[in-house]
């Protein structure tokens, strides 16, 4: 079974998100990048693919030079090898031109199942699995709980809102977007990383795939969002914030 | 030129989230100039066609087909191209939905055209849509603009447009029923009915006061301080779904668009950052208190009373404030 899975870098999860002089992106200096966390259960779905049913994993990302890093981690996590399309204006590409991107790659190759994550942390558009299943003819499920390969069909759990699931079943291949916390994601091994060094990473310009860079929406301007509501602070010592607070529950917002 | 938007029902009972999509169009039909078609897709949905033809609306259109009773990806998303191809509008509007999520990229995809998901306001320049969307987790927001041939798509978040500002029309909007060809081949997924794991053992509901923990917490070993707090204030305790995902909390004590919704007198959020899918569950609380040490955590925007400071300085001194006062 041969298994793809989309990850993404993107800036660390406590980073500090500043605006930048052009003010349609953030600055990128001092930041921490990390796996997108999403990708990071999409990953280890398609690890455990491959430990029941055989085959190979690769992971595919599309971004700047410095996105060598979580393909890295990927390899080291448990994929056989590794798709890099490398260019710096990916790191700010709509899905569309990612989206593009990734299909062009994979495409390539012969491939059974394609996973994603649902969302990227930085962008967060919830869109570019979807759109690498249309550009590739395949069908596709969202937000996938639970994944049953061991038929001709693959068998999967799709959450609903509130609560609710249903089951879905499709033909491969097929591409599905993996919910967080479907699984528990394991952590890299020192001898994982040290395999890693010598696995294989193909890379890509986007030339070399056929993709322009044409974005289909673009951000005009980046800022801080306005108050919708009128928020008190309260400032002091803890202690006087805890006492402030309490007052005012007791006495101003009249709940307690 | 016009705006369409498209509801979304699940049985002849309509998603909540379609009259927020259909506050949004009658904005937007109003700031371009245009007329607005609400499309509604399903089988049998003769009455469901005659409720929106009361709202004021240019035309409702209706695709009805057996093969539409279920939701899959592949009969809607060709339903809802023979309504393109009618209407032929410059904008199409969608709420926010599982649903959406699963079929408007795919539908973009397919006609070559841009989705801007997801989005809390629009603005016009010109007679043009410009759309504001949250980037990096709500931290920040972008102004977006779609280029290429119309139509452009986009998504309506979730409480951005008010369902009771959707106005009726003087008279009935005409109702068309278009022809959709569908046969059963054509569908490659298979979607059972929907289920519940198990039935809510807490209801969070009728809670009048929640202390909710989130990541903040950041391990299971301090889950006990919040409960802690929870007793002091006489409260319930709930978690964002990470909490509940790593099992720190069961998955009934989880708020949000795939947990409960509460609208409580007080809501007490301890370390938690305010992504939207969180914000649907507990908006509608009365008081909102929100303690997370970064300034610029999105829960701030929707909180009453706000502490920026490490949770574990300020829960000790609320627990202690709170039996000081008894
Ligand atoms: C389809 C879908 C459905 C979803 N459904 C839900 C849902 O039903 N419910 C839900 O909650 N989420 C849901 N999510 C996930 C949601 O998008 C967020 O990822 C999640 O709500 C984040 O949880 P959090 O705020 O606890 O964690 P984070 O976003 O990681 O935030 C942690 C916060 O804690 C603060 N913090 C850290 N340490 C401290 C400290 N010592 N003191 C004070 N503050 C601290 C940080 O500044 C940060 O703001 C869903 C997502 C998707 C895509
Ligand atoms: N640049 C990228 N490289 C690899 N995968 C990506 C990239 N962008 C998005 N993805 C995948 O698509 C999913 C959804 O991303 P998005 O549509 O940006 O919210 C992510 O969780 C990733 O699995």
């Amino acid at each position: 079974m041969d298994v793809f899975v989309c990850v993404k870098q993107v800036m660390a999860r406590d980073a500090a998100v500043r605006v930048d002089s052009g003010g349609t992106w953030v600055r990128e200096d001092g930041v921490a990048y990390e796996m997108n966390e999403p990708d990071t259960y999409a990953l280890e779905e398609a690890l455990r693919l491959k430990e029941r049913h055989g085959g190979q994993v690769v992971a595919v990302t599309a971004g700047p030079a410095r996105a060598a890093s979580t393909l890295r981690e990927a390899l080291a996590k448990g994929a056989d090898r590794a798709i890099h399309i490398e260019d710096d204006r990916l790191a700010q590409a709509d899905t569309h031109v990612t989206a593009s991107a990734l299909a062009a790659a994979i495409g390539r190759e012969s491939h059974d199942i394609i996973l994603t994550g649902l969302q990227s942390d930085d962008l967060g558009y919830g869109q570019t699995g979807v759109i690498v299943a249309e550009l590739l003819g395949l069908p596709h499920a969202t937000i996938i709980m639970e994944i049953d390969a061991s038929g001709g069909r693959l068998r999967c759990k799709r959450e609903l809102e509130a609560g609710w699931f249903q089951t879905v079943t499709l033909p491969q291949p097929a591409l599905l977007t993996i919910q967080s916390g479907i699984n528990k994601v394991r952590y890299a091994t020192l001898m994982g990383i040290k395999r890693a060094r010598r696995k294989p990473v193909r890379r890509y310009s986007l030339d070399d795939l056929g993709v322009g860079p044409v974005p289909r929406q673009n951000v005009v301007r980046l800022y801080q969002p306005q108050q919708s509501k009128q928020t008190q602070f309260l400032t002091g010592s803890s202690r006087e914030v805890a006492e402030k607070l309490v007052g005012k529950l007791r006495f101003e917002a009249r709940v307690l | 030129m016009s705006v369409l938007v498209v509801s979304e029902q699940q049985g002849g009972a309509w998603h909540r989230m379609t009259f927020e999509a259909l506050a949004a169009g009658q904005f937007a039909s109003r700031a371009m100039g245009c007329p607005l078609a609400v499309a509604v897709v399903g089988s049998g949905v003769d009455a469901l066609a005659a409720e929106l033809a009361r709202k004021r609306a240019s035309e409702i259109v209706a695709l009805d087909h057996p093969l539409l009773a279920t939701y899959s990806a592949d009969a809607h998303v060709a339903a809802l191209r023979r309504a393109i191809e009618h209407v032929r509008p410059r904008l199409v509007l969608f709420p926010h939905t599982y649903q959406v999520r699963d079929l408007a990229p795919k539908l973009a995809a397919s006609i070559g055209a841009a989705f801007v998901s997801d989005l809390v306001g629009m603005r016009f320049e010109d007679g043009a849509p410009v759309f504001v969307r949250q980037m990096f987790q709500g931290k920040l927001h972008a102004d977006v603009v779609a280029s290429g041939d119309p139509p452009h798509l986009a998504s309506v978040q979730a409480g951005a447009y008010r369902a009771d500002s959707v106005l009726d029309g003087q008279s009935d909007a005409p109702v068309r029923k278009l022809d959709v060809a569908l046969s059963r081949d054509e569908i490659a997924s298979d979607s059972q009915p929907p289920y519940q794991d198990a039935k809510d053992a807490v209801d969070l509901t009728a809670a009048k006061i929640i202390v909710s923990v989130g990541r903040g917490i950041r391990e299971p070993g301090n889950i006990p301080q919040a409960r802690e707090l929870a007793r002091a204030i006489g409260g319930e305790l709930a978690a964002s779904r990470p909490i509940c995902d790593s099992g720190w909390l069961p998955l009934d004590r989880q708020i949000g668009s795939s947990g409960q919704t509460v609208s409580p007198d007080l809501y007490l959020a301890l370390g938690i950052s305010g992504a939207i899918q969180h914000v649907v569950g507990m908006k509608g609380a009365k008081t909102i208190v929100a303690v997370n040490k970064d300034s610029g955590a999105p829960i701030f925007e929707i909180a009453d009373y706000g502490v920026v400071a490490d949770l574990f300085d300020i829960v000790p001194q609320l627990i202690k404030a709170l039996g000081d006062s008894d």
